[in-house]
């Protein structure tokens, strides 16, 4: 068994997947996996030979065994009750080892025609929009990992807000990883879909309460239509020995508003590919980050914003915070195609190193092929700040207390900037832990 | 885009390259192809030692080994290495006393150029080893130099004459395991500058070295050297021009640069070689390696370019701080017009405590045009205390052109600050409007505007060489309001 490689064990368990479907075999969604696993097995794990991944090793795959995922039902709240934000009226989804589970969700009073519901019952449904979307956003050919996602489709949530919906209150949704057993592999799909003038705030909150190995792999695909505005917030706090590989792809429309927030401190070994895509004039795109990582821990993000539209603004930045020997590495791509004339586009990193070992490689890029644009990028790492350290020492406060009161504020850039205030007093109180 | 923008932008893109023309030389050359027999040939021919032929011997079985790079982001035809002659020189030989006695053809070609080598003797003390096409023809102050023990001397007179330091010295920054290019040169390098100042002297002139590609389909492999030794300063100017082509021209030229305890090298170039015509048709490979070693404590290497010629250039002149308190330094103003590629910039790997560097670099693209940054700033592990700045600006002239910036940051020392900007976008056209307003026209609005982005840079060349570059400048863009 401990002889396969990564893909000698994709192909076992797809084979056994398949052998689980009984029925669902003869469905469309069927052929489009196969579809995908033809596609999957044409590309070879990614090795640092690829630019892509560069500075971000994956040959331990080949060293590791996983096996999928099955479905569990005996959880209680007790489990999430710890990953719940205090003082927030919101919708509440859980996903369990990528499977969803009704008994640990409760949604709030919906409007009429907004739909939350797991995938496979969306699959189940033949949902228009599900057979529009599903795997058309993310790219399923030449991306290895969405490739497997792909062909392994089978449950995650699935949100279709009609034109013209507000709702108030946040969607949270849990994906709870419980991994007694190691080697899980999960690999949730989620499909968004906010209709023209609607808004909604969606949270993705990776959490795990064991601290075992599993591999998450999962992509996340996000249509906004004319002037819709979604908030997206994505929490990753797996465990510390597991593999996350976290993919979301957006395609906006005219005048869409889309912002995203990545805060991650979880999971040995993370990459995060978020995309978002231009389709009409007019767009705001927001893609903010925060990584606090120490031990050893690999942070990666990938990023890329593609203005295939004139008249789009975008805004990036992107913050680390790293410890130990953990490594981090911010890769951030802003596209600008031709005729895409009136693009704003500015995109920042910065890193603090607190410790001898770390390392950080940052790669901030721009591709403009259109000349009336403003564009820029900015890139720093360094330590904290010697002259502000040794202010705070001269008004009496300690190196320790120091520290922690630089990096709150370093942060603090990021966590202002979202929106949901319980959020942010969760967040707060994540970096308090880490640090005081 | 206005009407009038259009046609001045056609304009500027009609241009023909002004310094076009072929000077008739009587060559020697060697047949097309490259084999061992062919190095054997050029290194009888230039009268190396068997130590020389062997290194280059060495280079080539290496070169034989490794496949041509295509990461860069620019595009052009294969390149056959089969069907280039490796080796032309003028055939007459003399050693001239004084300039007059030079082929008054290729004092013609100097002359049109506008850099007569008298003139320039004159003007601004400045020696002049001349490189035409691949051996050099004319050296001057060259006893000027020699009461001070600076030695300045083509490669191949140096493999003669200084053997020591050749050995010592060459391939030590760039070895010819280094990369495709690199071992080619090494293998096939015709000829090119060596230079090497004492302890604690101080070039009292600028060394330069005007060379410039004649012979149709040959490839030029220059390979420049220069050694400061403890305490020394050395300023080295390289510049070129080149006559029309219709086919593609390979350069693959290395250049080393080794500075030792408290020494301080500054190699400025002013690059416009032949960019091909208006269809992107022709123009020059500019395929280059330079890396400077900061060796001891205390040392210096600045690097400034402005690159405005080349079909595609293809060039990341770099810095290896390896003293204590070194300090490396890139600045760099490329201009690309009609077809023209440039994936350009450095790399600057920090090794020793408290090392410094700054990149400013200036791109501007026009026509169908693309331009790319791409540089690499490392911090070792032991690097303590290292500090740099990067400032990556590019402008756009016209909406068909592309501006890339692909900067790497690799950090492995908490203690160091390493700070990165970019920034890219078109003539404002405030600006031009404001100019306009107090009369100037919209071409002196370009020109003005286009001399201050660039003035950082162009501040770090010596005198002589800035007016030239400003010169170049403002030809590659008159005409172009975007």
């Amino acid at each position: 068994m401990n002889k396969m490689n990564f893909k000698e064990i994709a192909l076992n368990n797809f084979l056994e997947f398949e052998r689980n479907l009984n029925g669902e075999k003869d469905l469309p969604i069927h052929s489009f996996r196969k579809k995908s696993f033809e596609y999957f097995n044409t590309l070879d794990l990614p090795t640092i030979k690829n630019e892509e991944w560069k500075y971000t090793n994956v040959s331990f795959l080949n060293n590791e065994y996983f096996k999928i995922s099955n479905q569990k039902l005996d959880f209680s709240f007790d489990h999430i009750q710890k990953f719940l934000f205090d003082n927030l009226e919101h919708s509440l989804i859980t996903l369990v080892n990528g499977f969803f589970n009704k008994n640990l969700s409760k949604l709030l009073d919906i409007p009429k025609g907004v739909e939350i519901i797991s995938l496979a019952e969306a699959l189940k449904l033949n949902h228009p929009i599900v057979e529009k979307y599903l795997g058309k956003i993310s790219d399923n050919k030449d991306n290895f990992f969405t490739s497997l996602n792909t062909s392994f489709i089978n449950d995650g949530v699935f949100i279709y807000i009609p034109d013209g919906k507000i709702i108030e209150d946040p969607i949270h949704i849990i994906f709870y990883q419980n991994s007694i057993q190691e080697n899980n592999l999960v690999q949730p799909r989620n499909l968004f879909f906010i209709g023209k003038n609607s808004q909604v705030s969606i949270i993705e909150h990776y959490v795990s309460d064991t601290d075992t190995k599993y591999f998450t792999n999962s992509v996340t695909e996000i249509f906004v239509d004319e002037n819709g505005i979604l908030d997206h917030i994505r929490l990753q706090e797996e465990s510390l020995q597991a593999v996350h590989i976290g993919r979301m792809d957006v395609n906006q429309e005219r005048y869409s508003n889309f912002s995203s927030h990545l805060i991650s401190t979880g999971a040995k070994f993370s990459r995060n590919e978020f995309n978002t895509r231009f389709i009409g004039q007019g767009g705001e795109s927001t893609l903010n980050g925060l990584f606090m990582i120490d031990g050893e821990q690999l942070f990666d993000a990938h990023t890329l914003i593609d203005h295939a539209q004139p008249n789009c603004n975008s805004h990036e930045h992107y913050k680390g915070i790293l410890q130990g020997n953990s490594r981090g590495v911010f890769n951030g791509k802003v596209m600008v195609r031709p005729d895409a004339q009136k693009t704003n586009a500015f995109q920042e990193n910065n890193t603090i190193l607190l410790s001898e070992s770390a390392t950080m490689n940052s790669k901030p890029q721009l591709e403009i092929f259109a000349d009336d644009v403003k564009c820029s990028h900015g890139a720093t790492v360094g330590k904290l700040n010697e002259e502000a350290m040794f202010y705070l020492k001269t008004r009496g406060i300690g190196q320790e207390a120091a520290t922690a009161m630089l990096i709150h504020a370093f942060a603090s850039d990021v966590i202002t900037s979202i929106k949901i205030e319980a959020l942010r007093d969760y967040l707060e109180k994540i970096i308090t832990r880490k640090f005081n | 885009m206005s009407v009038t923008e259009t046609q001045k932008i056609e304009e500027l893109a009609n241009r023909e390259y002004k310094y076009g023309f072929v000077t008739e030389v009587e060559e020697d050359k060697l047949p097309k192809g490259l084999n061992e027999d062919i190095i054997r040939q050029l290194s009888e021919k230039k009268g190396e030692p068997d130590w020389m032929l062997e290194w280059r011997l060495k280079a080539y079985r290496h070169w034989l080994t490794m496949t041509e790079p295509h990461w860069p982001n620019v595009k052009y035809d294969p390149i056959d290495y089969q069907d280039i002659s490796y080796y032309s020189a003028p055939k007459k030989k003399p050693k001239y006393n004084s300039l007059d006695e030079i082929d008054p053809a290729i004092r013609e070609t100097y002359n049109k150029l506008g850099i007569p080598l008298e003139e320039q003797m004159m003007l601004a003390g400045v020696a002049v080893d001349a490189v035409f096409d691949s051996v050099s023809v004319a050296t001057t102050f060259k006893d000027k130099l020699k009461e001070l023990g600076i030695i300045f001397c083509s490669m191949s007179e140096a493999i003669k004459e200084h053997p020591d330091l050749i050995k010592k010295y060459l391939g030590s920054v760039v070895p010819y395991t280094d990369n495709f290019f690199a071992a080619l040169n090494s293998a096939v390098f015709s000829d090119g500058s060596f230079v090497y100042v004492p302890k604690g002297v101080r070039c009292p002139m600028e060394l330069s070295t005007y060379f410039r590609i004649n012979a149709s389909e040959t490839g030029q492999f220059e390979r420049t050297l220069i050694v400061a030794d403890e305490g020394a300063y050395v300023s080295y100017l390289e510049g070129c021009t080149a006559p029309i082509r219709d086919e593609n021209q390979l350069h693959a030229a290395v250049v080393e640069l080794i500075a030792l305890d408290n020494a301080t090298i500054k190699y400025s170039t002013v690059q416009n070689w032949y960019p091909g015509d208006k269809e992107g048709k022709g123009g020059i490979y500019n395929f280059v390696t330079k890396r400077g070693l900061c060796k001891g404590v205390n040392s210096k290497i600045s690097w400034t370019q402005v690159e405005t010629g080349s079909a595609i250039t293809w060039k990341y002149p770099s810095c290896i701080l390896q003293g204590d308190n070194s300090i490396g330094e890139f600045y760099s103003v490329a201009v690309t017009n009609n077809y023209q590629q440039a994936d350009t910039g450095t790399k600057m790997i920090h090794i020793g405590k408290n090392t410094k560097s700054t990149i400013v670099s200036k791109g501007i693209s026009a026509g169908r045009s693309n331009n790319s940054y791409r540089g690499l700033v490392k911090i070792g592990k032991k690097a303590e205390n290292a500090r740099n700045f990067s400032q990556c600006d590019s402008l756009l002239i016209g909406d068909k052109c592309g501006a890339h910036t692909f900067p790497y940051l690799e950090i492995n020392n908490p203690t160091a600050q390493v700070e990165h900007e970019a920034t890219t976008s078109k003539i404002g056209e405030d600006q031009i409007f404001y100019l306009n307003q107090r009369g100037i026209s919209k071409e002196d609005a370009v020109n003005l505007i286009v001399n201050g982005y660039v003035k950082e840079v162009l501040a770090e060349l010596p005198m002589e060489f800035a007016v030239e570059a400003q010169k170049l400048l403002s030809i590659s863009l008159e005409g172009s309001v975007g």
